[in-house]
């Protein structure tokens, strides 16, 4: 009876990891990398409600407030960025390397 | 052997102010600096004869081996403690008696150095270490003072350090006599791994207990250290370069009193470890007589006054060894040889300071003759130390050599007839000597004005002559120091009697004439050139000090620089190779590493993606296995 919502994780799961592979835009990546969380999110509550307690639903929980926290740091860095580059590629902040 | 007792209070329990006066007495000269360069001469001269004292009250009590002891070094292991029984307190009168008279000489001999006062710092010191060496109750302690005579002896050598060739010869005594002390102290684990004490008293007493092979490894190992000590072959080699000293350091430590430490220790151990008959006692009369041939022939070639001096002492050093190897029969004369040695050796070496202090420090005897009517004082003590050395008869050197050459010849024909050989080049080489020196025509420079010596250095050299002349007989006759040293060193099963003309002696006195006569025809009436002739193979073989260092050089030096050369090339390219190899494949291999580095985050993801997917599948497969 869950299956359907695991399966539907899995694919917001995929969709998240092909688009932070393959987009250089890094507002996009980012929204990515929420949709990864979020998949996440969706398979903790799917095996709470699987097993009846409601560890999975504290988890996810915490995932949604680490999300946040790292929003704001992420989308400030990103904003930084962009202000002093003029430029959201990801491929173009290449700096620190070998 | 009298059992050794426990003793304290009374003038026996103060004995251990002996060592204390000299050793208090440096560490004020050395620690003093130049604020004590006024009278620290006389403080110095000072500390010996309070030592003496002390010794002739410990020598007028009554007789006996007590042991005193002093502090707990190492509890149930070493106590540091002092043995005062016949045998030490004969050593400690010698040292402080003949030492005094030494350090008084210094007064004058050193008068117009600057650094007088460090010198009788250092001669303090010595006589401090070895006092504390014979006075020693174990092994261990024996071993400190053994130590601390050689590091006098280091800084004695090397006193006038500023000349390379005194500093190079510091070295050597040192050197050498470390491969002794090696020797001594394999000899000391042996021993506390045998017995499980330093102490004389148990060590002694359980020695019949140990299994022959032991007793003989000691013997063998006691004896290397005593051959490095006692300038004693194979290890002489240190000896001649020592006369780099100054002669008062020659006449104290490198004749009278540390070279006859090998002595000591021989004749101290000599119940336990060199039995007569063992195999060790046979090595040590072997040693001593190939070192009282090759002395003897050594002073037969050198023109250097105290090198010839030096050749001498070996040579009767190993008199005195060849007897200490003899058992019983041969401690008193070994201990009475090694007295009067001290005595006319000393005043020998004394004098020929005296005849160097005149001749502006030439120690070239080719420079000197004809000096007997300018220095009359000393070429009288001097002409009775000669006396005395080569056995002149009545004087001391007559009674003791003799002593020794007869006990030789009662137990093995052809050691004495060895010593017998040794006392005719005695009489031709000491001839030589004096001949060269004051008899003759004046061959000195012109800048040169020989003068008596002053009165602080001639009147220790009358005492010598005193002694030298009696010495020998009071001890010898009626074997009063035989009889003296008994309790301590064991008596023979018959007390040996003196004749005064034995077949053995009369050949000796033969030899001994002999050889002075080929040294008057050739060193006396004829004319001496002031340039060394080139001389036979067998000249230059003596002059080169029988090729000691040279085989020295050959065998030990030589291999030894080869080793270490080739450990540093081992170093510089095996170990070395090694590490520099290893951290330069990590740089290398790091330097190529570091590209994947990219610096595009959106590799770096990929890179987790497929990790995280080669995990999840490597998982899924290993699951279904």
């Amino acid at each position: 009876m869950t299956t359907h919502y695991l399966v539907l994780s899995a694919l917001l799961f995929a969709i998240g990891g092909v688009g932070v592979l393959v987009r250089r835009n890094a507002i996009v990546v980012f929204m990515c990398v929420e949709l990864m969380l979020n998949a996440c999110n969706l398979a903790f509550v799917t095996f709470a409600r699987q097993h009846g307690n409601l560890d999975g639903q504290v988890i996810a929980f915490f995932v949604m407030i680490v999300a946040a926290a790292e929003v704001v740091v992420g989308l400030a860095i990103i904003v930084t960025i962009f202000r002093t580059r003029r430029s959201a590629s990801v491929d173009d902040a290449n700096l620190l390397k070998y | 052997m009298e059992p050794i007792v426990e003793h304290s209070g009374g003038v026996i329990g103060a004995s251990w102010l002996m060592i204390a006066f000299p050793l208090a007495s440096a560490a004020i000269l050395l620690l003093g600096g130049r604020r004590t360069n006024a009278w620290g001469h006389l403080l110095g001269v000072f500390a010996p004869v309070a030592s003496f004292v002390v010794a002739v009250m410990c020598f007028l009590q009554p007789s006996g081996r007590y042991d005193v002891g002093l502090y707990d070094f190492i509890p149930g292991v070493a106590k540091v403690g002092l043995l005062i029984d016949p045998l030490s307190i004969t050593f400690a009168l010698l040292i402080t008696g003949v030492g005094s008279l030494i350090h008084i000489y210094s007064i004058g001999y050193m008068a117009h150095d600057p650094e007088r006062r460090r010198f009788f710092a250092y001669l303090n010191l010595f006589v401090a270490a070895m006092l504390l060496l014979v006075l020693a109750d174990n092994y261990l302690v024996l071993f400190l003072g053994w130590e601390g005579v050689g590091l006098a002896s280091y800084l004695l050598i090397g006193f006038w350090q500023f000349k390379p060739t005194a500093a190079t010869a510091a070295k050597k005594a040192f050197v050498v006599n470390r491969v002794g002390d090696f020797g001594f102290l394999v000899g000391l684990f042996t021993i506390f791994a045998t017995f499980g004490t330093f102490a004389f008293g148990p060590v002694f007493d359980n020695a019949a207990k140990a299994s022959n092979g032991t007793l003989t490894a000691i013997g063998i190992m006691l004896l290397i250290g005593a051959c490095g000590k006692s300038a004693q072959l194979p290890l002489q080699s240190w000896l001649l370069d020592a006369m780099e000293g100054p002669t008062p350091v020659s006449a104290l430590i490198h004749a009278a009193t540390m070279v006859t430490a090998g002595v000591y220790l021989v004749v101290r151990s000599g119940a336990a470890f060199f039995p007569e008959g063992a195999t060790a006692s046979l090595i040590v009369t072997i040693v001593g007589v190939a070192t009282l041939l090759a002395g003897a022939i050594i002073g037969t070639a050198k023109d250097d006054i105290k090198k010839a001096l030096a050749g001498s002492t070996m040579s009767q050093i190993g008199y005195m060894m060849l007897a200490a190897g003899l058992g019983p029969a041969g401690y008193a004369f070994a201990i009475a040889h090694l007295l009067t040695h001290g005595f006319f050796k000393a005043d020998l070496f004394l004098g020929a300071g005296s005849v160097m202090h005149a001749m502006k420090d030439e120690v070239n005897m080719r420079r000197y003759g004809a000096l007997r009517a300018l220095m009359p004082v000393t070429f009288i003590t001097f002409f009775i130390g000669y006396l005395a050395i080569i056995g002149f008869p009545l004087l001391s050197g007559y009674f003791t050599k003799d002593g020794i050459i007869e006990t030789a010849m009662d137990s093995n024909a052809i050691l004495g007839w060895l010593a017998v050989i040794g006392a005719g080049i005695t009489g031709f080489y000491m001839s030589r000597v004096v001949f060269m020196t004051f008899f003759g025509s004046k061959r000195w420079a012109d800048d040169v004005h020989p003068h008596e010596s002053p009165s602080v250095m001639t009147w220790p050299l009358i005492i010598l002559s005193i002694g030298s002349i009696f010495l020998g007989g009071y001890l010898i006759l009626s074997n009063r120091l035989m009889v003296y040293l008994g309790p301590a060193v064991g008596l023979p099963e018959a007390l040996p009697q003196f004749h005064p003309f034995s077949p053995t002696g009369l050949a000796t006195l033969a030899l001994v004439a002999l050889g002075a006569a080929i040294a008057w025809v050739r060193y006396g009436s004829a004319e001496v050139p002031q340039v060394a002739p080139r001389g036979s193979f067998l000249t230059t073989f003596a002059r080169r000090d029988l090729y000691g260092d040279a085989l020295n050089e050959a065998l030990l030096m030589r291999p030894g620089q080869w080793l270490t050369r080739l450990a540093v090339w081992f170093d510089n390219k095996g170990v070395d190779g090694v590490v520099n190899g290893l951290a330069a494949g990590i740089g290398g291999s790091s330097g190529r590493l570091r590209r994947i580095q990219t610096g595009f985050v959106r590799s770096y993801a990929l890179s987790i993606f497929v990790g995280a997917a080669v995990l999840v599948g490597a998982w899924y497969v290993v699951g279904n296995l």
